[in-house]
């Protein structure tokens, strides 16, 4: 019943806050969904026994892999939603506008409520896919996720988010319906076997499945759920997307909805490696892994646009996630570790972006000068989300992109450690150039900038010390809770 | 009975593939809602408890008759023109098809013989071929109207590739799929209207507003629009 309520408590949430008029009762009822899911969460990944949990049949469960990313989720939806708050006090500071006050009036709908709506549908959906164990409802709320947060996309009605909504709508639904053909192909491989696909049943059966079906399951499911997740070539609308979007989405999007992506490939790796199959998917997502580094990698160079930059650098990053996936073992432990590490520093950088955003009026580099002498403390989330995200030492995400490395070295695979550090290299280049113009840069303007509300500060400031804390301590239950998420996908040879 | 649902089937998507008006194409899928709901309700006539009553009947409204009217909805509302345009020229769109329509038949009959279970392969071809006619649609046509059609034929198709393998889903799990086609195809036509507002027109290949090549020429204007 637990963990039907992390589910049903956002999504009834989500459908009172569409009629909801007030604004004070409506953000208060958005901040009480999200505190339970918040702990309930917390409670049921940290405290709630040892054994599996199984509940109501087995459509959702909280197994090793779900005990991860379930309080991650919950974790970066606290802070989006704090972090919107507070954006949506820094926009109401200018809203003085006459003209927006009328068009404003026509809308029938006010456009935060639709926002509060789906933004809490969208964590059900979310919850959904991270517990969900019958790959049916799985897809159902994977399609769901990109539904909900469409018009969160498009909340600003300009051209361009318009636009970056439309792709992302149409081609992750496309990439998705592939997926499901991926599922019904596994019920064909599977047919005469087990008649419910629960990835339970199926790893135990793992062994009697038609392998010639199974590959093309995987193929399906890679395609269908890669475009999700933003692999190259399939990544074309996570830029758009991700850079067009409010700030606080962005967060989410990056932090939390391409971890859900990934683990909707990770249900169908781990049937695939119980059936004894697992060498079969590791060239492709070792080669979709590098593919989508080097892809992101040149469009990192040369980019004008500070949010495109963070959006590319999670096609770079899910590259680098797929990548230690298709090494296996060590790499598993290391992927698991760089998908947590991520969703802190890129909500922390998407959530600063905003607060850059929100002083300078433009996404564009050019237009951003002398961060530390303006906003000093933005100057110092700003450079050292840099640090971090481009795998410095002091952060987690050195740690995981080092175990990476070593486990491809141990495996001998050369090539792919030559190409994995010359496109980190490549990414750490370019984003030095574009980070240090906007924090060092010299300016004219000195004006003082417009105060930013505080709500707007907190959460980047402490998802900047969970990225700092996860490389200089992880606490030992982490590390446990990491350990038995890479076993259960590998199917326990670790 | 399943044979004659597969042929009507794939001329329906020849259909789509050659018409030039997008009122043909929307009575097209109208036809295909109506010959899949059938074609399920006939498949599971052995069995038919209320879940899968419900399923095919509301398969059938919800395809054959809510999204096209959703659809006609908006290409009379938004002042998209009513003939389609290509990037592909009809007679080659046709052309193609008929040869999308020979690969499918090809990879069903092999595939067919080459598993245990029985897939009725003039089933399973009609529904490869749906599936590559939804992605040609939306590959190769202009209107933001015409790509929402191939979405929803692209599902029919994957939609007829399931009723082809015999699997069924928990009647949760069809539901929900059901719910989601709805939805998405409702956003996809709300999303037409306000494309309609900004842009006056859907053609999405006028969408320029987000490429890398162009993103180095100020687009201040833009941005002060999404600030606010």
């Amino acid at each position: 019943m637990m963990l039907w309520s992390l589910v049903l408590v956002p999504f009834v949430a989500g459908l009172v806050s569409y009629v909801i008029v007030s604004d004070r009762i409506r953000r208060s009822v958005w901040f009480i969904a999200m505190a339970f899911h918040l702990f309930i969460s917390f409670f049921l990944s940290f405290d709630g026994g040892e054994a599996g949990m199984s509940l109501q049949g087995g459509w959702l469960t909280l197994d090793a892999l779900s005990r991860i990313f379930m309080p991650l989720t919950s974790l970066l939806f606290a802070a989006a939603t704090l972090y919107a708050i507070g954006a949506f006090e820094n926009e109401h500071g200018r809203k003085s506008d006459p003209g927006k006050a009328a068009s404003a009036k026509v809308r029938r709908l006010s456009p935060e409520s639709v926002f509060t709506g789906c933004i809490l549908v969208f964590l059900a959906s979310m919850t959904t896919v991270i517990l969900s164990h019958r790959l049916g409802l799985q897809w159902v709320a994977i399609e769901a996720t990109t539904l909900a947060s469409t018009p969160l996309i498009y909340y600003h009605q300009g051209k361009r988010s318009l636009e970056a909504a439309w792709k992302y709508i149409l081609l992750c639904s496309v990439g998705i319906a592939v997926a499901l053909l991926g599922i019904f192909s596994l019920a064909l491989a599977a047919s005469g076997v087990t008649s419910e696909l629960s990835v339970d049943s199926l790893v135990t059966h793992a062994t009697q499945l038609d392998p010639r079906w199974l590959k093309l399951v995987f193929v399906f499911i890679l395609v269908g759920y890669g475009t999700k997740m933003g692999l190259a070539p399939l990544h074309t609308w996570l830029p758009d997307a991700h850079s067009e979007a409010p700030s606080a989405v962005s967060a989410l999007l990056s932090g939390a909805l391409l971890n859900c992506a990934f683990i909707g490939i990770l249900r169908v790796l781990q049937i695939l490696n119980a059936a004894g199959m697992g060498s079969f998917g590791e060239h492709i997502l070792i080669f979709l892994g590098l593919f989508s580094m080097g892809v992101a990698a040149i469009f990192i160079l040369r980019q004008p646009d500070y949010k495109r930059l963070l959006a590319y650098s999670s096609v770079e990053h899910m590259g680098i996630v797929i990548l230690g996936t298709g090494l296996a073992s060590e790499g598993m432990f290391g992927s698991l570790l760089h998908a947590v590490n991520h969703s802190f520093v890129k909500s922390m950088l998407f959530m600063t972006a905003g607060n850059i955003l929100a002083i300078y009026a433009t996404k564009r580099i050019d237009g951003v000068r002398a961060l530390k002498n303006r906003v000093p403390l933005l100057a110092v989330l700003w450079f050292g989300g840099f640090l971090a995200i481009t795998g410095s030492p002091p952060f987690g995400t050195f740690i995981s992109e080092f175990s990476i490395l070593q486990e491809a070295v141990n495996q001998e695979r050369y090539v792919t450690v030559g190409l994995y550090l010359f496109f980190l290299l490549l990414v750490f280049v370019g984003m030095a150039a574009t980070f240090s113009k906007m924090t060092f840069g010299a300016t004219t303007d000195t004006a003082p900038p417009k105060p930013l509300h505080v709500w707007s500060l907190v959460p980047p400031v402490f998802l900047g010390l969970a990225a700092l804390m996860m490389g200089l301590y992880i606490p030992q239950q982490l590390d446990t809770m990491l350990r038995n998420a890479a076993a259960l996908i590998s199917g326990g040879a670790l | 009975m399943i044979n004659t649902i597969s042929i009507l089937l794939a001329i329906t998507s020849l259909f789509l593939f050659g018409s030039s008006r997008v009122r043909i194409s929307i009575r097209m899928v109208i036809l295909q809602g109506f010959l899949l709901g059938i074609a399920f309700l006939y498949y599971n006539q052995a069995h038919l408890t209320i879940g899968t009553w419900i399923i095919g009947v509301s398969s059938i409204v919800l395809k054959g008759i809510v999204l096209p009217w959703l659809l006609t909805f908006v290409l009379h509302r938004s002042r998209a023109k009513l003939e389609i345009e290509p990037y592909v020229g009809f007679g080659t769109s046709l052309f193609i098809g008929v040869l999308l329509l020979g690969f499918s038949t090809y990879v069903a009959w092999n595939l067919a013989i080459n598993t245990a279970r029985t897939i009725p392969p003039a089933l399973f071809s009609a529904a490869l071929f749906l599936i590559f006619c939804g992605m040609f649609l939306i590959v190769t046509r202009k209107k933001a109207i015409t790509q929402t059609i191939g979405y929803l034929v692209l599902e029919n198709g994957v939609f007829a590739t399931g009723l082809g393998i015999g699997h069924e889903f928990p009647f949760i799990v069809e539901m929900g799929v059901m719910l989601d086609i709805f939805v998405g195809v409702f956003l996809m036509g709300i999303m037409i209207f306000r494309i309609d507002r900004a842009f006056d027109h859907t053609d999405t290949h006028r969408f320029n507003e987000l490429l890398d090549s162009i993103a180095t020429e100020p687009a201040d204007s833009a941005e002060m629009e999404n600030i606010q």
